[in-house]
């Protein structure tokens, strides 16, 4: 047993884990590098739902979650350097790609997803920075030349072109997203060693659970935002944002079933041992908290809230009650993959167990303040563009 | 009477892992002195021919490792042949023997404590039912001819050489551990001290010099056996091109590995 990993044989007499397994080397920090980004990649994907898909009703958060995408992703990598045993040639990963690697092409993948994210806001947000630029000062009025490319031309011509080109990153972005998202589940569900990992369907649920987890980082962070600062919350597109929840939700719950169930259903050789797992180290954590408690009770609430007729106080407190359940299920879901999967010994003939260390460099305390750098970076994109348009200076002359 | 033979198998069978095991790590200490300390022609070349090879790579060669679990006696000298080797830091391993015994029922049970480096001195006394049949299993890096390692490094610091051998450039790893979730058979580790991954080489570097791998070298059964499948006289192309009870692990992951184990059981993942 390693101390710093924390792992130990459980002690069955059949049990037998490889020696070189007992430690697990992808810790808390691989739980939270997918979970990060997939945060990222579910708020786009609720920005072009109007900006691409038109959903009228999202406008309020439209921009909004285009911010928080970017908080978030700026601190993607964040768990991943602190992970590596050689952090300083992390860029050997662009510079010396093997081309036959799953994991090589993220660097490329996060680098053009955040170009264009950054474009995007850059553009959305232009008429606003133009006119933010005209009051500034100081630093500030120096930010905003640059942030605003030089340009203050805001004639109508000059904002068609702008909305065409934003219209056109929000299309391109969607696929980015999802490309990002998708790719993040393969480099799991492509390692073949892994029996739990090694399902095509890993990519379509990490994106799934992505949508989920960016929807409802909005809903709660925009409810708790415009109730801590006073302002009215639009319940129009609460309701809106509750409905994708539900639906993205129902499709991710029902094919994290499904591959449980299509491992139960042909039970191959593998299905002991992962049985096993399920029912022994992962009984707590997933069994009963990811699928129990965070699965089925907001599986059934969101879906109340989506179909009955209920007061704007019920749906919103529901609302963030039930997107923060959503994203823990999906911090759950994280762990469970990532942590459960490597639990498994390849001997197929135990399971180590894993406690997180406290202090450790990857430890508890590390991953707590991995997870709020993005919000207080978040907090300090607000100083810069503004969220919403009722405290917007360009509002009444912006087309978009 | 029958009890008593047993018991007398027993002792006997304890005495001379006892010996075997000081006697080999007298050995594979002389063996771990650097082979480039000493001259190195004073040595006798194990491998033929290898000392005439020029590049830094070898050529026209296709070496194979083959284990005879029905030779080996689970007395983990080669275990520590290869710590002292490579200084492996504790709780990882290179190299292991796995105890494997089967009772009366037909339930396998499965350890290796420690690697299995202080050797299998003591029968187990924890199975219930009575044994039917015991072996060991030595362990180490499938050198697959589709390693599945090379494949997911995103850096090229695990790469496979023309030879054959799969190794790994400790100034490229930069440690993220992939290779290690990847590879079925888990042989790599994260080494704790180098921060990189790390596994079994077949002694890449012995091998360049004519030297035979630390562990094939101090095994006193012979359990351990490497060689050139190109060179027709040589005891592993013998061994694989004669009818012997021949398998490699995990067969349906499709990483073809070029060490093959005589008389694997089934039961043996
Ligand atoms: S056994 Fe593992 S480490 Fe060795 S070559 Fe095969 S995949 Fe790579
Ligand atoms: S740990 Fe090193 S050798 Fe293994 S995949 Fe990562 S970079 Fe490659």
């Amino acid at each position: 047993m390693s101390p710093e990993h924390g792992a130990a044989v459980a002690t069955a007499l059949t049990n037998y884990v490889f020696p070189n397994d007992l430690h697990v080397h992808w810790s808390l920090m691989i739980v939270l590098y997918p979970y990060i980004t997939g945060i990222v990649a579910g708020a786009f994907i609720v920005s072009s739902l109007y900006h691409v898909f038109h959903i009228k009703s999202l406008k309020p958060v439209s921009r909004y979650a285009l911010v928080f995408a970017l908080a978030f992703l700026a601190f993607a990598t964040a768990p991943l350097l602190n992970h590596l045993g050689h952090p300083e040639r992390a860029m050997n990963m662009m510079l010396t790609p093997s081309p036959t690697s799953a994991m090589a092409g993220f660097g490329y993948i996060y680098s053009a997803y955040a170009v264009v994210l950054i474009l995007e806001i850059l553009f959305i947000y232009r008429p606003t920075l133009v006119a933010l630029k005209k009051k500034a000062r100081g630093g500030m009025k120096l930010l905003y030349g640059i942030l605003t490319m030089g340009s203050d031309n805001l004639s109508p011509e000059a904002l068609r072109v702008d909305h065409k080109i934003t219209a056109f990153l929000a299309a391109i972005g969607i696929p980015m997203a999802c490309t990002l998202h998708g790719y993040v589940g393969f480099i799991f569900g492509g390692v073949k060693a892994n029996p739990m990992w090694a399902t095509p369907l890993m990519p379509v649920i990490f994106l799934l659970s992505a949508s989920v987890s960016g929807i409802a980082g909005i809903i709660l962070s925009y409810v708790v935002i415009r109730r801590y600062t006073n302002k009215p919350i639009d319940m129009n597109c609460v309701r809106t944002l509750i409905k994708f929840l539900w639906g993205c939700f129902i499709l991710d719950f029902v094919f994290e079933m499904l591959e449980l169930f299509s491992h139960a259903y042909m039970a191959t050789h593998h299905w002991e041992a992962l049985r096993d797992l399920y029912l022994g180290p992962l009984y707590w954590s997933f069994i009963v908290a990811q699928v129990g408690i965070f699965s089925v009770i907001p599986f059934i609430a969101l879906g109340i809230l989506s179909l009955v007729k209920l007061s704007d106080k019920i749906v919103m407190k529901w609302g963030s009650v039930l997107s923060a359940m959503i994203l823990i299920q999906v911090l759950l879901m994280r762990w469970n993959v990532v942590i459960g999967g490597q639990l498994m010994s390849k001997s197929e003939r135990g399971h180590a167990v894993f406690h997180p260390g406290f202090f450790t460099k990857e430890g508890i305390v590390v991953s707590i303040i991995i997870m709020t750098l993005p919000v207080v970076f978040l907090w300090l994109l607000s100083k810069v563009f503004p969220f919403w348009l009722d405290d917007d200076p360009a509002v009444e002359r912006q087309s978009t | 009477m029958m009890k008593g033979i047993e018991q007398e198998i027993s002792r006997g069978r304890r005495a001379f892992i006892k010996k075997v095991l000081g006697g080999t790590i007298a050995g594979s200490l002389l063996l771990v002195i650097p082979a480039g300390a000493m001259e190195l022609d004073r040595i006798p070349e194990q491998i033929p021919g290898m000392r005439k090879e020029k590049g830094p790579f070898i050529t026209g060669r296709k070496f194979a490792f083959i284990v005879d679990i029905t030779r080996c006696i689970g007395c983990g000298s080669c275990c520590v042949a290869d710590k002292n080797e490579y200084k492996v830091p504790d709780g990882n391993y290179r190299t292991w023997v796995e105890r494997y015994v089967i009772d009366d029922h037909d339930n396998v049970y499965v350890d290796s404590p420690n690697g299995g480096l202080d050797g299998y001195q003591e029968p187990r006394r924890d199975l219930p039912h009575p044994v039917r049949d015991t072996f060991f299993v030595p362990k180490l890096c499938n050198m697959c001819e589709h390693p599945s390692c090379v494949q997911v490094c995103p850096v090229g610091a695990t790469f496979q050489t023309e030879d054959g051998f799969v190794l790994i450039d400790y100034k490229r790893c930069v440690g993220c551990g992939y290779c290690v979730q990847a590879c079925p058979y888990s042989v790599r580790f994260i080494n704790p001290e180098t921060k990189t991954a790390d596994k079994c080489t077949w002694c890449y570097h012995r091998v360049r010099k004519g030297l035979l791998p630390a562990c094939v070298n101090v095994c006193p059964v012979q359990a351990r056996k490497f060689g050139d499948l190109n060179d027709h006289g040589s005891e592993v192309y013998k061994i694989l091109h004669q009818p012997h009870v021949i398998s490699v692990l995990k067969p349906d992951m499709g990483n073809k590995p070029s060490l093959h184990y005589v008389g694997l059981r089934r039961e043996v993942v």
